[in-house]
């Protein structure tokens, strides 16, 4: 297998260009963390037409609710939630310049034409890696919507954070690909 | 009558509410070991490989499996003879899972009322299982559920015409909807008989059972191996990215039912497969 791609976020259109489906790839900068509130929250802004908490141009969203950091570590387990709750949102927040997602599982039709139309990426973490993936994470402030505890929006500081290209800016999708090769079933 | 201090109880399950998220049951780790070793998909192999390096972390540092520390769902079996001292049964567990929540840094992720979703900030309240035993011992089996896997479970009413292969295209077929959102390698549970209600509750009991152990009554035993084999047909893989290994194991239970009906319940367990049991 080949070797990881090392990334710097925030990404641009080359970068985002040169990842292709399968790519294991080490992410060093920021992400945002945003799940299922958050993203409600987000759109709501932006149906209102106004301003949102974070400038997300060029930027990675992480989908994730950690754990509490114990004493002496930053953050606790941070693992990736399931990607398709946030389906409905990901399309608008890619044309308003959002260049990546991190989460897990497979995402939705309208999604994936979004990735191609504004050349964007999704990632996948591994689910259930919360302590590995927490290692990678450096530091950890808080942006907006306190209130919704593991559900806020943060500003992470990472390096070398490991995932893995699952649909590219040029139509490719991990999972029908792989599943392919290794299926036996009808 | 025996009976168990209320605090005894309390501290009991405040660690194993610790203890099950941040230490696998060694045969799944080493189940999860071996699926490394077996599976040919280069990315389903780095997958498993982080999945081994997590949970080696998790238990030395003792910090979570996964960030979703679940809802936690309890089994309690209660012998006939127990009595608690100082309190309710119910109390004491409730506020175990409280503590071990608060003071061992997981995350709280149970909302209060189902549709207005306002956090209950403890963890609380758990979904306990009771039984009435013969004896003079208190066992409680402590397994925290995420909420991944927990949503690609299903219940259905099947025909009893269907029989056994209708039962068997069912569990396949709800695991290659799944995909990789629960989580694989997972585990499956399924819950065969009873009634609508009792068939989800053994399904998720079947969970429990140690990864490698067969169903006692050959006929389901071999039911079990015929369904982990159609399933790693399914090309699934490691978290959904292809590969061979999609189940590392499925644990049927059964039930005697009603004769009109066949009631089947699939329970999806992610590879973070927590349960510790204790008796007191
Ligand atoms: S399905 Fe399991 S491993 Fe995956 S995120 Fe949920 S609890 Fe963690």
């Amino acid at each position: 297998m080949s070797d990881y791609k090392r990334i710097k976020t925030p990404l641009t259109d080359e970068v985002v260009l040169d990842l292709r489906v399968g790519d294991r790839v080490l992410i060093t900068g920021y992400l945002y963390t945003a799940r299922d509130s958050a993203h409600k929250r987000l759109f709501e802004l932006i149906e209102k037409g106004e301003p949102l908490p974070i400038d997300i141009k060029g930027q990675i969203i992480y989908y994730v609710g950690p754990a509490p950091a114990k004493p002496g570590h930053v953050i606790g387990s941070a693992g990736p939630t399931t990607s398709y709750r946030m389906d409905k949102y990901t399309p608008k927040l890619h044309e308003l310049g959002l260049k990546g997602t991190i989460g897990k599982g497979q995402r939705g039709p309208e999604v994936r034409e979004a990735l191609k139309k504004y050349k964007a990426v999704y990632f996948v973490a591994v689910g259930g890696a919360g302590a590995l993936l927490a290692r990678s994470i450096k530091s950890v402030e808080p942006v907006a919507y306190e209130d919704l505890g593991p559900e806020s929006i943060k500003r992470l500081y990472v390096e070398e954070f490991p995932v893995i290209v699952a649909n590219d800016a040029h139509g490719g999708d991990i999972f029908e690909e792989e599943k392919k090769k290794y299926r036996i079933a009808k | 009558m025996r009976e168990i201090p209320f605090e005894d109880i309390v501290e009991a399950v405040r660690e194993m509410a610790i203890v099950s998220n941040s230490i696998l049951p060694p045969e799944m780790y080493d189940a999860l070991k071996k699926a490394y070793e077996e599976e040919e998909s280069p990315v389903g192999k780095e997958v498993l490989s982080q999945i081994l390096r997590n949970d080696e972390i998790a238990r030395e540092e003792m910090m979570p499996i996964c960030q979703d520390t679940g809802i936690a769902v309890l089994f309690v079996e209660v012998g006939e003879e127990v009595r608690v001292k100082g309190g309710s049964l119910k109390e004491a567990l409730t506020e175990g899972v409280r503590r071990g929540y608060i003071e061992g840094y997981l995350r709280k992720s149970v909302v209060k009322d189902p549709l207005r979703r306002v956090n209950t900030g403890d963890n609380t309240p758990a979904i306990i299982h009771f039984d009435i035993v013969p004896g003079d011992r208190l066992k409680i089996r402590f397994a925290p559920k995420g909420g991944g896997s927990e949503n690609m479970s299903v219940a259905r009413l099947v025909a009893p015409a269907d029989g056994r292969e209708g039962i068997i295209d069912f569990v396949v077929d709800t695991v290659d909807k799944a995909g990789g959102n629960p989580c694989p390698p997972i585990v499956i549970g399924v819950g065969i008989g009873g009634n609508f209600e009792m068939s989800a509750i053994i399904a998720k009991k079947a969970l429990l059972r140690k990864i490698g152990e067969r169903h006692p009554d050959p006929y389901y035993a071999e039911m079990e191996e015929e369904i982990l084999r159609r399933v790693n047909e399914l090309g699934i893989g490691p978290m959904g990215l292809g590969g061979r290994i999609t189940a590392l194991d499925v644990h049927i239970e059964t039930y005697p039912c009603h004769i009109a009906s066949l009631p089947v319940a699939v329970n999806i367990q992610c590879h973070a497969n927590r349960h510790v049991e204790k008796e007191l």
